[in-house]
């Protein structure tokens, strides 16, 4: 098994891989970023806090890429439990049909290739709940 | 005309388009020579100048242009505000003005856009042997195509889905009938850069960008430059007569930026910002958006000219969908919108957008606009958004005189 290290510093691996969020301790608002203080209340203390690993997809796009032959990938809104997190909708075909708005989705991780100390960087996405 | 009204004296833009022999800096004195001549004045008379060029932010092109044109020696300000910057240049002369220092004043946006391809989307961080990382997110890749998108078409295709899944009613094909809507236009605009009309079934059948934006629906990456001369009422009331008919009133404007909402750094939010600069400008200007005459608003891709229609409250809350299909933003509607042909069609050189759609709406208050002219407009409304984000609304009256 080779080492793995989270492309993200916000994803968390193991057992039960999920994000987690800089929560403002004095307002409640959640950041991804490393903060400097809170762009709601300005408040300076943070916690850190796990986010649902399930939710709805509050909107999508589907990118074309520029390089000819590559697949095109889905950006969405994902409200996880009233967090609303950023991530591509994964496993399924990247087109309408299969793409909507409301759906159900869920936390999935897969390796996005390996540095030349064979440490796999591990990325997130989001899955259709079946 | 109350002394401390503020007028638009004289507004120009250029032709947008390629100009592949010419500068930026060359554009703006197109368009700042040809706005002080309108307004009948010269450099001589303006008492501050604010200019923007975005991609040439560093290199101060008002200073540039003061060298082509009139090195008077009045106060610069070279303004950034993303694709609001034309807008903020305009508010930096009118706030000039207001506060007193000088009663008149030029305002010039440039930008050479044409070939630049899809903004936004820092690449990221930088390959290397090992991971590395880097940035706020402590990424060891690229972002862009890993989390979601940072690309304008993908981020404005995001802001119109939002909108229909709180609201409903959306579809690839309303979004392409909005575009086909501003494609129409531009075929009675002489300075649009694109003049096609395109059916609705050719703007869906367009390469797709960023679902449900195809290459019809985006805006256009042109050139060009816009500029216009701001007078105090005071000192408006000593010109000649003709000058005081064709003097435009700035009702109200205003720039905001955005405030703190839940989910505005994952998507951003170009709601809020829009609604209570629309909210400041309605109360400043007393009127309201049922008086309208024409409105020009920032669609850099037709899922966001929707979600404006609700931001600049020119429907009910959640109405924008039915408040399109009702007609009423059409050239004949209640509520014409982007009768310019939009930034889809007449085109977005960044910084010349947020005077560009001023002069529009101008030229119609002045019954100048000839084969696309609204009968009888006598009050505008001119928006523009830049991500990260700036609003710039102005309200716009004709004479009285």
């Amino acid at each position: 098994m080779p080492d793995q290290i989270p492309m993200v510093e916000y994803l968390v691996l193991g057992d039960q891989p999920h994000l987690e969020a800089n929560e403002c301790t004095n307002c409640g608002a959640r950041f991804f970023d490393r903060r400097v203080a809170c762009a709601s209340c300005s408040g300076q203390e943070f916690r850190k806090v796990p986010v649902p690993t399930e939710g709805e997809v509050r909107s999508f796009t589907i990118v074309t890429p520029f390089v000819p032959d590559t697949e095109p990938y889905v950006p969405a809104v994902v409200d996880c439990g009233g967090t609303s997190v950023r991530g591509l909708v994964v496993n399924t075909p990247p087109d309408p049909e299969h793409v909507s708005l409301g759906m159900k989705v869920r936390l999935t991780t897969f390796s996005i290739g390996a540095d030349s100390t064979g440490t796999e960087a591990i990325n997130y996405g989001f899955e259709p709940v079946d | 005309m109350a002394n401390d009204d503020l007028w638009i004296l004289g507004i120009h833009m250029t032709k947008f388009g390629k100009y592949p022999n010419l500068e930026p800096v060359d554009l703006a004195a197109e368009a700042a020579l040809a706005a002080l001549a309108d307004g009948g004045v010269t450099m001589k008379d303006m008492g501050v100048l604010a200019a923007g060029n975005l991609m040439g932010a560093g290199a101060g092109i008002g200073q540039q242009l003061q060298k082509q044109i009139g090195q008077t020696g009045i106060p610069v300000y070279n303004v950034a505000n993303a694709c609001a910057t034309g807008a903020t240049a305009l508010r930096t002369v009118v706030m000039a003005i207001k506060a007193g220092e000088c009663d008149m004043g030029l305002a010039v946006g440039v930008e050479k856009l044409s070939g630049a391809g899809m903004l936004g989307g820092g690449m990221g961080a930088p390959k290397s042997e090992e991971w590395t990382r880097s940035g706020r997110y402590g990424a060891v890749a690229s972002l862009e195509g890993k989390t979601g998108t940072d690309m304008m078409p993908g981020v404005f295709a995001q802001v119109g889905m939002e909108y229909g899944h709180k609201y409903g009613g959306t579809s690839f094909e309303l979004f392409a009938r909005i575009s086909h809507k501003n494609h129409k236009n531009s075929t009675l605009n002489p300075l649009a850069a694109i003049q096609k009309d395109m059916s609705v079934e050719q703007i869906m059948n367009e390469p797709m960008i960023a679902y449900p934006n195809t290459r019809a629906m985006c805006s256009a990456n042109t050139d060009g430059a816009a500029a216009a001369v701001v007078v105090s009422g005071e000192r408006l009331r000593s010109m000649p007569k003709e000058a005081q008919r064709r003097a435009v009133k700035i009702a109200a404007s205003v720039l905001t930026s955005d405030p703190y909402q839940e989910a505005c750094q994952i998507l951003p939010d170009v709601n809020t910002l829009t609604r209570q600069a629309a909210t400041t400008a309605y109360e400043q200007s007393g009127v309201a958006p049922e008086d309208l005459d024409l409105v020009e608003l920032h669609d850099c891709f037709a899922t966001a000219e929707l979600v404006h229609y609700d931001n600049l409250m020119l429907c009910e809350e959640g109405g924008a969908v039915d408040f399109f299909e009702s007609g009423a933003t059409w050239r004949d509607g209640s509520t014409p919108v982007n009768v310019s042909g939009g930034l889809e069609s007449k085109g977005h050189p960044i910084a010349a957008t947020g005077i560009a759609n001023v002069w529009e709406i101008c030229h119609h208050l002045r019954g100048e606009a000839g084969d696309r002219q609204i009968e009888g407009a006598n009050v505008g409304l001119a928006h523009v958004i830049g991500l990260g984000s700036a609003c710039g609304v102005h309200i716009l009256e004709k004479s009285s005189l």
